[in-house]
């Protein structure tokens, strides 16, 4: 069935045409929208795009990075600033998905799609969101749960500190295919240490719940102790607390419950 | 519905159509420009038959609104041959049997053009990442990637 395409200079007026139409989604990559579109679902009647460059801007040169919401895997991955992004950016898509999908889209892929978005999780990020009566900002934990009833709102972009090392900050993406697949779970953990312990210990996963959620049990076993073995051990064993995991084709729930426990205990030790 | 009017390049050419509201651009090739070579597999962007090129970067023409291709140029499987030449890429999966049923045979080309104008000497570990999005259910892959790499190796011989 034909559907209206409208296409705007700015997100502004895209934001005002997402908030008086129920039936319009907005274009990005179209890795979502296009396929919803391809499948024959017929609650979308109109497309709305935004040619405003800003949504395509990357400010990664501070301590503080904004990712605008049009920015692909492929862009993330060319930027040197981003480092601590490109594990989660390279577990996504084939070539042409990457050079397609955006971060902005990726906050609201259903599971067992999203694996950027457990990394950003991860890191606190901030979403700046417009709407009908203007802009805000909301973090992600807040954005994810609430995912359901952001329609009628535009992301125009998504910040974050970046992980203080390189090594503060990991991510595993479990997948039955090789060399990549869909997520049977997606982990992203930032362990910034002050004094040999660590201080603020975030656990993001993926395909555990309806959306992306924080392992609260495994990061209060972790939080102001050393990365020693017993810590990890009682993270592990906390993991899967307050989980609601997928049960699809890539894995049960049963399954998923099962082995993220193991997959933590391996990202947290350093193990492949 | 009113169509719009729409204007790119296909394998060098430009080409002017009215696409309806929410055409694929996959849909647009195949259908209102004749060039049946990129392939309607999944239309979900999982099994990557329909790949071409837009402004040299590989994208799934079947998750591409046919609108955002307006002033690009597109290149698909159709223009990858010289006259009766065939490309390099070609020559190399016939001599080294990659296709089977060759359903995946476009798009495999296509993603192998993608990786192979960006980097001429690839490790085996760069195709089977280039390949990544594309399904094969024949070869087992192998045959493909020896491929590619053949014409790699090829192109680097003769420059």
């Amino acid at each position: 069935m034909p559907v209206t395409v409208k296409t705007f200079a700015t997100s502004s007026e895209a934001a005002a045409a997402l908030s008086s139409d129920r039936a319009a989604r907005f274009l990005g990559g179209g890795t979502l929208v296009m396929r919803a579109l391809n499948e024959g679902d017929i609650s979308i009647s109109t497309i709305v795009r935004a040619s405003e460059q800003a949504l395509k801007r990357i400010d990664a040169a501070g301590a503080r990075v904004t990712i605008g919401a049009g920015v692909t895997f492929a862009q993330i991955l060319s930027q040197r600033d981003l480092a601590f992004l490109h594990a989660a950016a390279r577990s996504i898509g084939g070539p042409a998905v990457r050079n397609m999908g955006t971060v902005g889209g990726n906050l609201f892929a259903p599971s067992p799609y999203g694996d950027l978005t457990v990394a950003l999780l991860a890191l606190d990020a901030t979403i700046a969101m417009q709407g009908g009566l203007g802009t805000r900002e909301v973090s992600i934990e807040e954005f994810l749960q609430s995912r359901d009833r952001q329609a009628g709102q535009l992301v125009l972009s998504i910040s974050c500190q970046k992980p203080a090392s390189l090594d503060a900050f990991r991510y595993r993406k479990v997948t039955r295919i090789k060399p990549k697949g869909g997520s049977v779970i997606t982990i992203a953990a930032h362990l910034p240490m002050s004094g040999g312990r660590i201080v603020g210990a975030r656990i993001a996963l993926g395909s555990m719940a309806p959306t992306q959620i924080r392992a609260k049990g495994a990061e209060r076993a972790l939080e102001g102790r050393p990365l020693e073995a017993s810590t990890i051990a009682a993270a592990a064993a906390a993991a899967a607390e307050g989980a609601s995991p997928a049960n699809n084709a890539l894995g049960s729930t049963w399954y998923r419950r099962e082995i993220v426990g193991v997959h933590l205990r391996r990202l947290l030790s350093g193990q492949e | 519905m009113s169509k719009t009017a729409l204007q790119f390049r296909h394998n060098g050419r430009e080409v002017a159509i009215f696409v309806d509201g929410g055409t694929n651009l996959l849909v647009a090739l195949r259908e209102l420009i004749g060039d049946m070579t990129p392939k309607f597999g999944c239309g979900q962007g999982t099994c990557g038959t329909c790949s071409v090129l837009i402004d040299g970067e590989l994208h799934l023409a079947c998750l591409t609104l046919a609108e955002t291709a307006a002033g690009r140029a597109v290149e698909t499987l159709d223009g990858l041959k010289d006259g009766p030449e065939l490309h390099p890429l070609q020559r190399a999966f016939a001599e080294n049997f990659a296709a089977q049923c060759g359903y995946c045979t476009p798009g495999m080309l296509m993603a192998a053009k993608a990786l192979l104008d960006r980097n001429p000497s690839p490790t085996r570990a760069d195709v089977v990442e280039a390949i990544s999005g594309n399904i094969c259910r024949c070869t087992g892959y192998e045959p493909i990637i020896n491929a590619v790499l053949a014409a790699a190796s090829g192109s680097r011989a003769r420059a």
